[in-house]
Order: C-alpha cells, then structure tokens, then sequence
C-alpha cells in the first residue's frame, strides 16, 4: 500500500503536531503551520487528529495511489483534480488504485494539507512523525518529498466505515489579515512610539518568510536601547524585532531561543492565519487582552468539536 | 530571596525572568526550578525552556491559570535551597585540536598572543557549565571560558561547520552538535556523536551538566571512530 510522488511541489513534507518534549534540548517543536487545518483533514478521513499529513507550500504534489483509500484537502486552494477532473475540498474522496491526484498553484493561502485514511507509515522519532529539515529528522528520511518517493500507506479498514464526510469551507484567506497579540515579553524594550508604530501600521508578508518564520516589511519599530537582550525562549507567535527594526513572526521551525527583543505574541488562535499569510499578504497587528485571547482559544476548540459533530450528524 | 518577573509569552507561555545577569547561582536556581515543575504531573503544564538567567513556561490556559501557575513558582522557589549538596555531571568529551580539525588555530594564536599548546591547555583544563542548549539542537551555551582565549567571530561565517566542531566565538566557546552554517573560530573537533536521534536520549547532557574537553591525537581521533567509540562518556566525580 503506498502512494508514489509524481511532481513534490516546492516544498511538501509530513508533519503532525509538532515533537514536544525535547525544545529544553534545542529542538524545535516544528509540526503543521496551521494545525486546525491538519487536525481537520484528518477528521474528514476518520483518523484521529494528530496523524501525520502531507503539508504542501504554495504548489501543491502530483501523486498515484497503489491502492483504494480517502483523502482529503484542506487549507490553501490548490485546485486539486482526480484524474483531470476537480475534486472538494474540505471534503472526503475516495481513490482507487491507479488514480491520479494532481494539483497547481494555491489560489489563496498559502498551506494545504492532504490526509490519508490510516494515515502515512512512518516512523515515529521523539513522538512525532514531523518532518525537521534542520535535523534532517522525522518526516519521509527527514527530508522534504521528491520525485518518485514512495510513501508507504498504513493499511486502513476504516475509510469506508465512515461513509462520507464533509464540513463547509471555512474562511478563506483574504489579502489583509488582523492577527491579534499580546504584548511581551519584551515590550518595555520599544520607546512609546516604536509600540505604537507596530499596532498602528500595516506590514507586508515578504518572500523571504519560511516555516521558521514569517519575514515582515514595513514602519521599523524603534527601540529604547537596541533589541540585544541575553538570549531567552522563544514560542510559536513571537514577534521578534532584530537589529533591521521589522519584525519576525516567529513559527513551527524557529529556534527555541533567541537574543532578539520581542515585541508582543500572535495569540494561539490567530497562528492558522498567520500560517495561511502568502507573500504580500497585509498584516495588521491588534493588541487584545489576555482573557480574550484565552476565550478565542477556547472558541476555536469548540469549532473542532462542531465540525466533528456535522460530520456525523450533519448541521 | 531574589525577585523573579513573569513576562507572558502569548497565551500559552510565560517567561519566568530571573536578574538579567549570567550568574551560576541563578543558574542552579532555574535548574531546580526547570526539574520540579517537570516532577509534578500537574495538568496543563507542558514543557520548560531554560535560558541564561529565565525559565520559560508552556501551558494550556484552558486548564490552568497563568495566576494559579505564578503561584505555584513562586511556592517552588521559595523552597529552593542551595546545599551544595547536587551531584556535578561532568561529560567528557574528547576533542582533537590538530591539523585539518583546527582550521583556526593560527588566527586564533595571533588574535591570542598564545601558542597552540597554551590554547589547547588553557581550553581543555576546566569544566565549563553547560548554561542553555539552544540555536541548534543540543548546542551548549558554556560559561566560564579562560578570558585569555577571547576571539572574535569571523567577519563571513562559513556555510557548513561540521558536527563535533568545537569553536570559540567573542568570549563564548561551544561544539557544534550538527552540521550547520557559523562564524566561530574552529580549534577542534570531537569523533563522539553528540546528537543521534536514534539513541533513547538523542541529546545526553542537559543545561546544569558540565563539559570537560580532554586532548586527544589525529591517530587517537580515528581510532575511536574505527572501533565506534563514539559516545560521550559522564565522569563521575
């Protein structure tokens, strides 16, 4: 049972939730950039959530299956077609062996994500099937897919069990983004202004933004003193401000510590955005209050609970 | 007992932030702090980071409190105590300063005023505490290096260190776990494998252990790796 890459896309590897555990260690936790979109096409095919997906960056992979399973697509649309003929996303769909997938370019967004009924036989490393391509661990021989890799798939029995799964598309990815923050840990290193600036200006999502973290243009954020602090922790959302003055939004595969000053944190809720943020998305950062941030996160566990609730009972 | 700050880090995160100055006492005190909270099993508290002089926090706000988990540090530390008394793990790690494995050895001699021997004494006869591991995995933050060995950095680092490269960089000294891009002067290099993903404990010091670098020669060198001794030894001390 396996699933051949024809066409990888520029940038497509398997990823969970991310290793935890070990980021004391140096390692970072990496995992999917937008988890709610992973977690979800996992749902739509029976798995449970956590089991590793393909992740896919702004082109989307060519693949036969060897075998009758269920995918699904979620996050960015990357006009995903069976056979030459488009399929849902969002949605389950069946394959048969010898069936062709094939995508193009993300319409919006910038991550899509493909699960597999049973999910990707791989082996685990330090909990996690997720691909660090630093380490060269995890993931399909720790490293991004390529041209004739052969995935091997776990054998599942309860693709069809589930019968088939559907949610609505949820949002889609519009060209200006808010992305909610709380100030901190470093904010007392910015002058009055420098904050005000950051809150108050709209940046520019560049090309130069990876899975470590999403490289901004814009208003330059002053400093009282420079942003060289003794080197601390750094998590997922940091807004990290280096000597250039722009900031960094620190994600999956950034390092877990840093000597940068950081600003203010994109609250949990709002790290799926930021992860859908292609190059010359607009970001505007809106401070929120702590026990806000805590509600939206407890918001958007209620909506995995929905989604998993319409899938088997219907809206 | 000395004031910590707890700096948010998100919803999901806190900094506990200890005098900004890097001092071995704090050091410990984070140590201690890093291993309780690990010991307890209290739900919603997931991982620890230690730093120089702060500790950061991950939690789930969803079942723990920031305020409830602010008190509970603050009850942790106050019933820290420095006894004296925690067992010092030392790991020794052999590192050959010669040839090929010491591409900077002359700069670092000239920026010194030392000689190659004195470097390699000067380097090798002290336990340097492991403070943080970070930037890559199980790069160790190292204090206590001999203020004579201070080199600066390379004005363009080079594109690929290879793992087990020990290096200097300003005042700090530290060995490269895996290959990696860098720009501090390489003096030597180690055969033992300090990462290995495959091995229970991929990183087997920790922040608080201590690294002790012991010469060995290029004959040495390939010996070791020809009868695959090649994991770090603990000392006990």
């Amino acid at each position: 049972m396996k699933m051949t890459v024809l066409s990888p896309g520029p940038l497509s590897t398997i990823q969970d939730e991310g290793r935890f555990g070990a980021m004391g260690k140096g390692f970072s936790p990496g995992g999917a950039m937008d988890i709610t979109a992973m977690k979800l096409a996992n749902l739509l095919v029976g798995n449970a959530p956590g089991v590793g997906v393909i992740e896919m960056t702004m082109l989307g992979l060519t693949a036969r299956f060897d075998c009758d399973s269920v995918i699904a697509l979620t996050g960015a649309d990357m006009s995903a077609h069976l056979n030459g003929k488009a399929i849902r996303r969002y949605g389950s769909v069946p394959v048969h062996s010898g069936d062709i997938l094939s995508m193009n370019a993300a319409q919006h967004g910038m991550r899509a994500y493909l699960a597999v009924a049973g999910g990707f036989d791989l082996p685990v490393v330090m909990g996690s099937v997720s691909t660090n391509l630093k380490c060269a661990l995890g993931g399909f021989q720790g490293r991004k897919l390529q041209k004739g890799d052969e995935l091997p798939l776990n054998h599942s029995v309860s693709a069809d069990l589930f019968g088939a799964r559907q949610v609505a598309v949820p949002e889609e990815y519009p060209e200006t983004i808010p992305l909610r923050v709380l100030l901190g840990p470093q904010e007392d290193a910015f002058t009055q202004s420098g904050i005000a600036a950051f809150l108050g200006n709209e940046y520019t999502v560049t090309d130069k933004s990876d899975r470590m973290g999403i490289r901004l243009a814009g208003q330059k954020v002053e400093s009282k003193h420079g942003v060289d602090i003794i080197s601390d922790g750094i998590v997922t959302g940091s807004v990290q401000i280096p000597a250039s003055g722009t900031p960094i939004i620190m994600m999956a595969d950034r390092q877990t510590t840093g000597g940068y000053a950081k600003i203010a944190t994109v609250i949990s809720a709002d790290l799926g955005r930021a992860a859908q943020a292609r190059p010359g998305t607009r970001i505007r950062f809106v401070q929120v209050t702590e026990q806000e941030a805590i509600r939206l996160r407890r918001e958007e566990g209620k909506k995995m609970a929905q989604w998993e609730y319409e899938m088997l009972y219907g809206v | 007992m000395e004031q910590v700050k707890f700096l948010p880090c998100g919803d999901c995160a806190l900094t506990v932030a200890f005098a900004q100055e890097i001092r071995e006492e704090t050091n410990r005190r984070i140590r201690f702090l890093a291993a309780r909270i690990q010991r307890a099993g209290i739900r919603g508290l997931q991982e620890t980071v230690p730093t120089f002089c702060s500790l950061t926090v991950y939690y789930d706000p969803l079942v723990l409190s920031r305020k409830r988990l602010e008190r509970y540090i603050l009850r942790l530390l106050a019933a820290y105590r420095d006894d004296g008394q925690d067992r010092k793990r030392i790991f020794e790690i052999p590192v050959c300063y010669e040839g090929e494995f010491a591409p900077d050895m002359e700069d670092v001699c000239r920026l010194t005023g030392l000689r190659r021997e004195q470097v390699i004494t000067l380097h090798s006869s002290r336990d340097y505490l492991i403070y943080m591991l970070g930037f890559l995995p199980g790069f160790p933050y190292l204090g206590g290096m001999d203020a004579r060995l201070e080199a600066s950095r390379l004005d363009s680092p080079r594109t690929r260190i290879p793992p087990g490269a020990v290096g200097i960089g300003g005042k700090q000294t530290g060995i490269y776990p895996l290959a990696s891009p860098g720009g501090w002067r390489l003096i030597g290099r180690t055969p033992a494998v300090l990462y290995d993903p495959h091995r229970e404990n991929p990183i087997v010091y920790q922040a608080g252990d201590y690294i002790r670098f012991c010469p060995i020669t290029q004959e040495e060198f390939q010996r070791l790796l020809d009868c695959g001794q090649t994991d770090i030894r603990e000392v006990t001390v």
